[in-house]
């Protein structure tokens, strides 16, 4: 996509997230598996293209980023953001924060990192599908108990998504060893690094 | 260099948050938030007038200087509050055993004032034994209902099915109006405990 687009683009978002605040937020499928990501997105849109010292190797950014995703993942603070005005400003302005730090440290991040912090994802999202649908008491008080389970499903189908979307393209895309004909034939350093 | 110590900053300042978020990792709902909040330091609710299930007023605090333990329900509520009104007429009990009876009271009050009329409230208080003296059901007005439950941190959503969804508590409320502890319903030794310690 066109950079230039990118600002107008998450303006777009962002005033949609406010616009459909109340809606969003009544549900909690709608709020926490699409408002919270679509903020992000905003963030990841505007993110500055620049490595800067600090944020070497991805490290800090992406730390900083898992701990925003960590406070928004308890259940207290999704029912604060429903009962409070100041957790709600809270969620616009820190989530697009966190979704800017995802995108910069990505981007410096190391493909072991990329892969650890995919599993991490990946198991997260179990994790949660499996808290919603299991407990047996109300996480929030703004929320109904068949909300809830409805929201662990949303967390299995988007733990599966997520393994098949960062699984699929590595089945596809890995090439064979080459057989002993082939072999005399030069391979360029890219086609032998991937599969390694 | 300044990545490391970027990482550490990071870390450390994210441990404070959640540490801060979670209360040192003892509240991860906002149930047991308010529940803390209160054992740790009671806080005052803005007192309110109320009529009973036999038409007469009551307040809370209790203006007769007894410690009220008050949980909020509605009438026509077909799970919850059925055992939570089983679970007050056993307290009930508790307290006379405790030799309580005397110094506190138990209040059913409703947060659906406009359609739990006296007559309505009174069936609730007779399908569960409430003898209107040691424990009465009750309801606000209903322009003081929202800071009523805003006070008690008391939330009741629709449930679609034409009912509401709440969390459900005993709430100990001292004679000078504080909010002292908030317990399940079914926490009988809980209860009788925070209430001996509002009497003091």
């Amino acid at each position: 996509m066109k950079r230039r687009l990118r600002p107008g683009l998450a303006a777009i978002i962002m005033f949609a997230c406010i616009l459909g605040n109340r809606a969003l937020e009544a549900d909690p499928v709608l709020h926490v598996l699409v408002q919270l990501p679509m903020l992000g997105l905003c963030g990841a849109l505007l993110a500055p293209r620049r490595e800067w010292r600090w944020a070497q190797g991805g490290f800090a950014p992406l730390l900083a980023a898992l701990f925003g995703i960590a406070f928004w993942m308890l259940p207290r603070s999704i029912d604060g953001a429903v009962s409070f005005p100041v957790m709600t400003l809270a969620k616009f302005l820190s989530v697009p924060l966190i979704g800017a730090l995802l995108v910069i440290g990505w981007r410096q991040a190391h493909a072991l990192l990329r892969g650890f912090l995919k599993a991490q994802a990946i198991s997260m999202a179990g994790f949660m599908a499996f808290l919603f649908t299991h407990s047996p008491v109300r996480l929030c008080n703004n929320y109904l108990i068949d909300d809830q389970w409805r929201l662990g499903h949303g967390f299995l189908f988007l733990a599966i998504g997520l393994a098949m979307a960062w699984t699929i393209p590595l089945l596809t895309n890995a090439r064979p060893r080459p057989s002993p004909r082939t072999r005399a034939k030069p391979i360029t350093p890219v086609q032998s690094g991937v599969s390694a | 260099m300044q990545a490391l110590l970027a990482s550490l900053l990071v870390v450390a300042a994210g441990g404070g948050l959640l540490w801060q978020a979670t209360d040192g990792g003892q509240a991860l709902t906002a149930e047991s938030a308010r529940r803390l909040a209160v054992q740790r330091a009671p806080q005052p609710v803005s007192p309110f007038a109320l009529e009973t299930m036999s038409g007469a007023s009551a307040t809370i605090p209790d203006a007769r200087g007894k410690v009220a333990l008050v949980e909020f329900i509605y009438t026509t509520c077909p799970t919850l509050c059925q055992s939570a009104g089983a679970d007050m007429f056993r307290l009930g009990n508790r307290v006379r055993e405790a030799g309580l009876a005397d110094r506190v009271t138990l209040m059913s009050v409703s947060f659906d004032p406009e359609f739990d009329t006296v007559e309505r409230m009174k069936s609730y208080g007779e399908r569960h034994d409430a003898d209107g003296a040691l424990w009465t059901i009750a309801r606000p007005r209903p322009d003081v209902l929202p800071q009523i439950l805003s006070d008690f941190g008391v939330i009741a959503i629709p449930d679609r099915m034409g009912g509401y969804t709440h969390n459900v508590a005993v709430h100990v409320v001292t004679a000078d109006g504080r909010l002292a502890a908030i317990h399940d319903t079914g926490d009988f030794e809980g209860i009788i405990a925070a209430a001996r310690q509002a009497l003091r």
